[in-house]
Order: C-alpha cells, then structure tokens, then sequence
C-alpha cells in the first residue's frame, strides 16, 4: 500500500545565516556586551541587568568626554603657529590682552616649537649640533640593523654598536681631548693585562683548587679594566673639536645618555650578579646578595642625592667628579641590582636536569651557561628585562632633581619662561614630554612582544 | 632632616672653606672660565632662553665678574642648581659664584662657610589676592585660604604674619609653582603668596590677570646676593667690587652706551675716571687689570642696564631696588 506522500523535500533547505546575536560584529557585540545587561528573567538580574546599563553608558560617556576634551585641546582648539612672532600673547585669551575668545583651552604649541631645541639638546652649543645629530643617526642605524633580522652580520654591527659606538658617540658629543695623562692610562691597562694573566694561571689549577674556581672573576675584572682604560686612552686623543662639557648636555640627549647606559651596562652586569648571588662560594654569593640587597633597600632619588651632593663632599676639594657620570654610575649600580633579580628567576625557571646535562657533557661552567642555560633563562624572563628597561627609562627623570637638565628637567626649565607665560603653558609642554615618553616606551614594549613570540615558539602554549 | 643636612653642609664647609679656596682667582684663571651656580629657571633672575642661553640679572652678575677677570663677559659657565643642592655646590668647589637668587639670613652667612658679597635685589614676600575679593590691606585677610609652595621660608613668613597679627587661616601648599598658580587661578584659594618678583613673574599665566592684585603689605625682607666661599678675601672682594661697580655706574651715568666714549674723554669727573680705570690702580689692587670695571660696563652695562633687560619686562618697576639717590635703597660704597 502507498502511502500519498503530499510533499517529499529533496534537498536540503539553504542555510539560514547565523543569528544576528552569534556572528559577526552584531554577534561580537551581543556576546560580549549586550548579553549582560538583557536577563530580565527574575527580579535579581533585572537589576543586574540594568546596573550594567547604567555603568556601561556612563563609562561609554566619560571616555569619549575626556577622549574628545583631551583632543579639542591638543588638537582643535590648539594655535599651531606663532607666524608674527608674538610668543606668550599669541596665546593669550582677549581678557589677556591677546587676539582668542575668552575662556579658550588649547595647547599653545608654538612655545612648544620655541623651546624644541632646549627640550632635546639642553644648552648644547647651537653650532655644534651637527655632533648630536651625527651620533643619533649612527646610533638609530645601527640599532635598526641590529634589530631587524634581515640584515646581514648583526651580529658583528650587534658589537660594534657595544664597543665602538659609545666611544665614538663619547667623542663626538664630549669633543674628546680628555688630558687624562697617557702614562698613568698606560700603567692601568699593564695592571688590567696583569690581573688577566693572574687569572689564567689559577684557571690552570697551579695556584690551588680554590683558586681556580674564581679564576673567572679575574678574567671579567682584568678585561674590564683594561677595556676602561682603552676607552679612557682613546678619549684623551685631541680631535680637534670644540669640547662640549657634559654641563651643557640636555633634554633628550641627557635622557637618552642616561637610559641606554643603564640599559645597555645592567644587563652584562645583572647576569654577572645573578650567577655570583648563585655561586656555591660563600664569599661570592654573600657579595652578590649585598651589593643586590644594598642597591635594591635605597629609593634610586636616594642615590641620586648622595652622588650628587654627599659625594663631592667626601672627596678631597679640588677632586670634582663630573655630575651627570656621579648620576650615571648611580643609575648604572641601582638598575643593575634590578636586572640580577630578574636573571635570577630565570636562572631559578631552569630545570636543574638542564645544569646536569650540560655537565655530562663536559662542558665549563661559563660553557654551559653561555650555551645551555643562559639562551633559555634570558629567554624566560624577556618580559621582566624589558619591564626593567621600561622602568629605567622613565625612572631617568628623576636626574632632574639633582640640576641635571633631563627631557622633564628642559621642560620645566621652560616652563618657567616668563615670555610664554600663558595658564596653558605647563600643560602643553607637559603633554608634549609625555607623548615623547609614551613613544619610547611604548616601541620598547611592542619589540619585546615580538622577540618574545620569535623566541618562545618551540614552548608556546 | 633640613636641619640635618644644613649641618652637613655646615660641617663640610667649614672643612673645605680653608682647604677649596686659597685662591680661587688662580684656579679659576687656570680653568679659562668662572662655573657659576644659578637656578633652575627663574624669569628674570636666571633662566634659559629659547636657544639655551642663560639671561637674567643674576646671570649679568657673573658676566660681569667674568668680564673683570677675563675682559670676556662670556667666559663663564652656568651649573644650574636646585635650591637643596646650591650650598654644597658652592662649598665643595664646584660652582666659584653662587648667583642664584638666595636670601641673605644670619643663620647662612654665619654658620655654613659662605660669604654675601652683596645684594643685587632687594626682595620681599607678597600676596596677590583677586580683585572680586574686595581687600585692599593684608590685615582683612582673616581666615583666608592662602596657596604655596612647601617647604620655603614662604611658607614660614605667611605664618608669622598671621599669628603676629593674630589671624586665622588655611595653608594650601604645593610642590611646584605651576601647581599654586593653577589652584589660585581655579579659585582653590583666596590668597597666592610668594616673592613679589615671583608674583610679576606668574602673573602671565593667570586666566585673568588684570582681575588681580597684588597688595602693599611686603610681609618679609628677602635681600638676594652672590655667595662666595669663606675664607678667600680676594674673590670675595671681586665678586663684591664687580657688583658695586655697576651700581656706582649707574649713579654716575656710566653705561655701555658711552663708557667708550668716556674713556677718551678728557674733561671726565676724577669718580668716573677712578671707576673706568684711567686714574689710580683699583684693578690692580684686586689682582686684575685696571680696566676690570670698563670691561664690565662694555660687555654687560650698569645695574640699570641690566635691570631693565631682565626684571623691567615682568612688570616689576624699580622700587626700593632704585638708587639712594632716586629714592631707593641701592647704595654701593665709593670706588676711591
């Protein structure tokens, strides 16, 4: 018997597109914000429901009141241009005496452009800019070759950048020409050579098992002084350039000077720290962890007043430390006690099967830590190294406090120029050193990101 | 923690005032330049211009003792110095004149190894009040809310005065300058006090500032001068003689203008002939060269020249910083 089918469906019926609440930008939206605030099923989410309205709609509001306020004064309402050359009143409002509606508030970005050169380079000797500008654009190209992986030998730029640049960049900006006597230079790179050769000695275990253990010390102690001395012999040299006391240095150039020392010598130095305070010698491991400890207890505004004010008074009178390399020592130490316990975690993150299998190998203790355990700590702790860096750049400001003219110091040095003086003086170049800021550190940030997801693809999870 | 440290310093000055000085003349005609502390930005005192010169009227004071030791009104360099920092600077031999706007009290004078070679501004502490407020005395500010800065013998002063004539009031201090002028400007307060050459200065930067005023009352004595290090009589007496050479110019008429001209002027008063170093050995005296004062007036000018370069732009008319002789209370021993 058949059954009279009325209607048989062949084919499957189209595909409807998703609902309006599951895909797309409507979807993104309705799952992630929406769906909150629209159970109105009992009593208890009504109210739930409608607090996140509420809360939503007023955060909504404040964000785009104080995005539009910040842009209306940055950018819209700002006066661009000072064309007639009229300084402050170029910003002053009629009840001034100037030409802008009363109750005006923008940013007064020509003092902004008046001050450029005192806000990047300080009082540096205006004919002899042609120096800064030559060691930022060495210094730009180098790091650039450097850190784009395409380049070929970046690593051999990676180290000319370490050792030649700076000096380079030191004679450039200082003129050279030091007057540091060459005999006494001569006498500390004999000694320097002398305290390497001590350590290869002990390395060869003729002077006791103790002993050559540490012969390692020896090695980074004498290589250091004898590359100080180098750089201290080179720098005596007579260029022939107008010398540039580190007293006219400023703004950005001071800010830069102090960030990439301190970043560039607490890395080296914060390993060095981290594998002493790690040591299995108590007289290494007790010096590592108080020198750490030391530098890690004092606020670094507290260093920064002792080398700068303590210090010249226990230094016999007529001795007188330069005040930016006092604070760049300072800085230098202070950063470096940061690194070592950021090295250490790293150091601590290894698997000790790790230290194990690089010993069954055969390998030295600098070995394995250059090849097996250093690649993999470093690697491990990229976020905090660069949150170090972070932190170093911004904490560079606070040379301003001891009369060393930083990008802030410049800044509020300028401010206080009663030839611009307008109530949206400070708040302008304010804006200005923060933008500045925002983009160095923010560069630094987005690199680490992205040495992170090159370095850690073998372990992502 | 202030006392504290001003006895360090005391201390060390003491130590070092015998051993750092000597001769700082020699030292500092070894080096080719003077180091000269100044502050960190002060609108006509000591401030940076747009290209990183440094101008003002403590400036000119340090271009001027250049210019009587070196005959070069640019051989000197500024190190600027923040108020904490100005008397070990000074005390460890770091800066050779500390022109930077500092008060002269007996407590520094007497008990940190410093010596004032004189007063080039006769300063005092103001109030500036809004004009809607409707006082006209300082003595109807009875529980006024007064705005700051911390930490300044400002602050002090402003309590002095209201205890001394027994009123009542509200201290709001800030950090910085630009943070008082801005509670003042938002109304935070009723009162903004500081120096009267710090009230000229701000006042820019007062939404309305013609709807303020500053009132008569001068409620401290703030005497600014150059420091110089205890113990060396001979840079003390060129920085104090090259101050009151510009002061003596001024009563005498002598400027950049004409003191060229003077110089081969025959029918000159013997005062003014003593002054430009055509008569008598005063430079040499000094331990410099007998045109010391002429290179002064050449390349930096008279007091007047100076003042008016520096301090008259901010607002700031001559006042009790006038010649005795104009009114004022300038008055500079005679160069004979």
């Amino acid at each position: 018997m058949t059954k009279s089918r009325k209607y048989v469906r062949l084919k499957d019926a189209p595909l409807l597109p998703p609902p309006a609440t599951e895909a797309g930008v409507t979807g993104w939206l309705w799952q992630n914000i929406f769906a909150s605030m629209t159970d109105f099923q009992s009593i208890g989410a009504c109210v739930r429901s409608l607090f996140m309205i509420f809360f939503s709609l007023l955060l909504v509001y404040v964000f785009v009141d104080q995005t539009f306020s910040l842009m209306d004064f940055a950018i819209f309402s700002a006066v661009w241009s000072d064309p007639e050359g009229l300084k402050r009143e170029a910003c002053w409002t009629l009840q001034q005496g100037g030409a802008l509606p009363d109750g005006w508030h923008g940013a007064c970005w020509p003092f902004v452009w008046a001050k450029q050169k005192f806000a990047w380079f300080g009082p540096y000797p205006s004919e002899e800019l042609w120096r800064v500008y030559l060691s930022f654009a060495i210094g730009i190209f180098g790091l650039i070759w450097v850190l784009v992986e395409r380049m070929p030998f970046r690593a051999q730029v990676g180290v000319l950048m370490l050792t030649i640049y700076p000096l380079f960049a030191f004679i450039l900006l200082t003129g050279g020409n030091s007057g540091a006597s060459f005999t006494g230079i001569g006498v500390w790179i004999i000694a320097g050579i002398a305290v390497i050769s001590v350590g290869r000695i002990g390395a060869t275990g003729y002077l006791g098992a103790v002993f050559s253990s540490v012969s390692g010390v020896f090695g980074i102690v004498g290589w250091g002084i004898v590359a100080l001395n180098v750089f201290r012999g080179v720098a005596a040299v007579d260029f022939n350039l107008t010398p540039v006391g580190t007293g006219d240095w400023g703004g950005l150039l001071i800010t830069l000077v102090v960030a990439l020392t301190g970043i560039v010598a607490s890395l080296p130095l914060g390993i060095v720290l981290a594998l002493g305070r790690r040591s299995k010698l108590p007289v290494i491991s007790i010096l590592c962890t108080i020198f750490i400890e030391f530098w890690r207890g004092v606020p670094l505004i507290t260093v920064l007043f002792m080398a700068s004010v303590m210090l010249p008074l226990f230094l016999p009178a007529g001795v007188n430390f330069d005040n930016l390399l006092r604070a760049l020592i300072g800085v230098m130490l202070f950063s470096a006690a940061y690194m070592a316990e950021v090295v250490r975690g790293g150091l601590q993150a290894i698997d000790k099967g790790q230290y194990e299998g690089a010993q069954a190998m055969g390998l030295s203790f600098w070995q394995s830590m250059r090849l097996i355990i250093l690649p993999q700590a470093l690697t491990h702790v990229i976020p905090g190294i660069v949150n170090t860096f972070i932190g170093l750049f911004k904490d560079t400001t606070l040379v301003s406090i001891v009369g060393i003219f930083d990008l802030l110091g410049a800044g509020q040095s300028a401010v206080a120029d009663a030839a611009w003086s307008t109530p949206v003086q400070a708040i302008t170049m304010y804006l200005y050193i923060g933008i500045i800021f925002f983009i160095f550190c923010f560069g630094m940030s987005r690199y680490s990101i992205f040495m992170e997801k090159k370095l850690s693809k073998s372990r992502r999870h | 923690m202030k006392k504290l440290t001003a006895a360090m310093v005391a201390v060390a000055g003491v130590a070092f005032a015998a051993a750092a000085s000597a001769a700082t003349l020699d030292d500092v005609k070894a080096k080719g330049h003077i180091q000269c502390g100044v502050s960190q930005g002060l609108p006509g005192f000591s401030n940076a211009d747009d290209s990183g010169n440094w101008t003002g009227l403590d400036v000119d004071m340090c271009r001027a003792v250049a210019a009587a030791v070196f005959g070069d009104s640019n051989a000197v360099k500024f190190t600027p110095l923040s108020a904490k920092q100005r008397f070990t600077a000074l005390a460890s031999g770091e800066v050779d004149i500390l022109s930077r706007n500092t008060t002269w009290t007996m407590t520094r004078d007497t008990q940190l190894g410093l010596n004032f070679a004189g007063v080039n501004y006769y300063d005092g502490q103001g109030m500036m009040v809004p004009t809607s407020l409707g006082v006209t005395s300082a003595l109807e500010l009875d529980g006024a809310n007064i705005c700051t800065n911390t930490g300044t013998t400002t602050e002090l002063n402003i309590t002095d005065y209201f205890r001394a004539n027994g009123m009542s009031f509200n201290l709001v201090a800030f950090e910085k300058a630009d943070e008082v002028v801005a509670a003042y400007d938002a109304g935070r307060c009723d009162v903004y006090t500081t120096d009267r050459s710090g009230l000229a200065a701000q006042r820019g930067k007062l939404t309305a500032p013609d709807s303020h005023m500053v009132l008569s009352e001068i409620i401290s004595k703030e005497p600014l001068g150059p420091v110089v290090r205890q113990g060396d009589d001979q840079w003390f007496n060129i920085v104090r003689w090259s101050l009151n050479a510009m002061i003596n110019a001024e009563e005498m008429g002598v400027s950049s203008a004409n003191v060229n001209n003077l110089k081969f002027d025959g029918s000159i008063t013997p005062a003014v002939a003593r002054l430009i170093g055509k008569e008598g050995n005063f430079g040499e005296e000094l331990g410099l060269s007998n045109d010391w004062a002429y290179n002064i007036l050449m390349q930096v000018g008279n007091y007047a020249e100076s003042y008016e370069a520096n301090v008259t732009p901010l607002g700031l008319a001559r006042g009790v910083n006038a010649l005795w002789s104009d009114g004022g209370i300038l008055y500079a021993a005679p160069i004979r």
